[in-house]
């Protein structure tokens, strides 16, 4: 590795989400010392929720996607690297090199890198059209694909499938979501919503395959013309989103020997067994407080928790006490919020009636909500996530009656 | 274009010149006026934009909707003027609206 051309102070790996809240979160709490950012993509930190929904439809713009305005980090004094791949990591220097050559000198490093989109590895993959969504580029490309007239292939029935399947729908492009499970949103939700959000989307004009198996990717002239299933059958598309996860990118956290279990293990500071080494995001594999086991979140809300413990430790301030995980996902008119894990649930109280697009779901365990899911009912996603952080206990029967209020349910 | 007076809990104040069409949460976090989060981005998601508008500008800021409601409901240290700033959108006629921010979103 080349001799240290920065300073030293806090590199930041990964100008993403949480990389650049840290960031920011440096300055903010006063840290003085120098602080480089260093990105692979060439685009200073912005918000990826918009690009599955409002950018794909057009309603909003590169800008507003910026986490900061771009003359913020010069006037905070943040040295920001951008289209710089980081390759290694030397702890025993503490320097971090880059693609280029050029190193960068640490007394504290925060690693950052987030994740990727998997991208499946059968007959066809590399077809143009058949495409993943992580980044700005990603969605420029999607965008593209979309339109009055196409035909979306969507492989998975997750968040960012769903997300993408709706967007398509306003943009008049025909969407079949393709998944692999008995039911879409089986990893992440309970089957209330999965059947909830089967219909929504039916209604609007998604066809859903489930336990549907991809063989692979047909083509002609270099472009994807089907996607054909485990059954043998053909169907046909213009574009295929592939949205079946986002492996997250430890390669340079274990090659510089940090223990990863599946995402870079750190405590409840963000820090990994390194002391001078801290990891945020959707990188990480990290401690649940409120659920007494270790696990890897994917959310902007994580992201920012993990950006204040790493921030407030570096400068000595009081970790913040921790949150109660939680997530959203906007589909057509939808406000879907989620709180908590459904660890140990052994119950389900449903609230409201799905029929109505208003209602919730809360899983608990006896009398504590462990986690809740809300569509378009904002009072029992905010309710529920002070419940289950205060491990108030309530009585099933209340809180499925919509005749008693959340606040009178939560008192 | 509307000229908006962000004050902080502190009483630090801030006077920026918002574009048509953005929220009053993005005037804020656009030139990194301190005190609102926004973490959701503008979804109306998780009410860390929470403000509270001058007594003289309720009437102009429009009504919140039932979800806006719902998660201002439970936010902390909420007031009759209380709005969720990435609901409020910035048009000529709110020129001169003045916002003040809670000690902490979070």
């Amino acid at each position: 590795m080349a001799q240290a051309g920065g300073s030293a102070g806090v590199v930041i790996v990964g100008a993403g989400h949480a990389g650049g809240t840290a960031a920011a979160l440096l300055r903010q709490y006063g840290y003085a010392g120098p602080v480089t950012l260093i990105g692979e993509e060439p685009i200073a930190p912005y918000q990826r929720p918009p690009l599955s929904k409002a950018w794909l439809k057009g309603e909003t713009d590169a800008e507003a996607l910026m986490l900061k305005p771009e003359d913020f980090y010069a006037g905070a004094g943040i040295d920001l690297v951008l289209d710089a791949p980081v390759t290694a990591i030397d702890r025993a220097q503490r320097r971090v090199g880059l693609a280029d050559g050029r190193a960068f000198a640490y007394d504290n490093l925060v690693l950052a890198t987030g994740a990727r989109a998997r991208a499946l590895d059968i007959p066809g993959a590399d077809l143009g059209g058949v495409l993943t969504l992580r980044s700005a580029a990603d969605a420029q490309v999607l965008k593209s694909a979309l339109g009055p007239g196409k035909r979306l292939a969507v492989i998975g029935g997750g968040y960012i499938g769903l997300e993408v399947a709706a967007s398509a729908r306003a943009l008049e492009t025909a969407a079949v979501v393709i998944e692999r499970e008995p039911r879409i949103l089986a990893r992440v939700a309970c089957e209330v919503l999965s059947t909830f959000f089967t219909d929504y989307h039916r209604a609007r004009g998604v066809a859903f395959e489930v336990a549907a198996d991809v063989q692979a990717f047909e083509g002609k002239a270099g472009c994807v013309t089907d996607v054909r299933l485990g059954d043998g059958r053909l169907i046909a598309c213009d574009a295929v989103l592939v949205g079946v996860g986002a492996p997250p990118n430890v390669e340079l956290a274990a090659a510089a020997g940090l223990e990863c279990v599946g995402g870079i293990v750190v405590d409840e500071q963000a820090r990994t067994a390194d002391p001078t080494i801290f990891a945020i995001g959707d990188v990480t594999h990290r401690p649940l407080p409120l659920y007494g086991r270790m696990f890897r979140l994917e959310s902007v809300a994580n992201a920012l928790e993990q950006a204040r413990q790493a921030a407030s430790a570096i400068v000595g301030r009081p970790v913040p006490a921790h949150e109660v995980t939680w997530n959203w996902s906007d589909q057509y008119d939808l406000k879907y919020q989620f709180a908590g894990l459904p660890f140990e649930v052994d119950a389900v109280v449903v609230r409201g009636e799905p029929a109505g697009a208003k209602f919730a779901v809360f899983h608990l365990k006896g009398d504590l909500v462990q986690a809740v899911e809300a569509v378009n009912a904002g009072a029992e996603f905010m309710a529920g996530r002070q419940l289950i952080a205060q491990r108030r206990p309530i009585s099933p029967a209340r809180l499925a009656d919509t005749a008693v209020s959340m606040k009178e349910v939560a008192a | 274009m509307a000229k908006i007076r962000y004050i902080e809990h502190n009483g630090a104040e801030h006077l920026i010149d918002v574009k048509t069409g953005l929220s009053v949460m993005e005037g804020a976090v656009k030139n990194n006026i301190p005190g609102i989060d926004a973490d959701c981005g503008g979804a109306c998601a998780c009410a860390t934009c929470h403000v509270y508008v001058d007594e003289a500008w309720r009437g102009k800021t429009g009504t919140p909707s039932a979800m806006e409601e719902s998660m201002l409901d439970f936010a902390e240290n909420v007031e009759p003027n209380s709005r969720l700033s990435c609901q409020i959108r910035v048009t000529d006629e709110i020129d001169g609206l003045i916002v003040t921010m809670p000690e902490s979103q979070h």
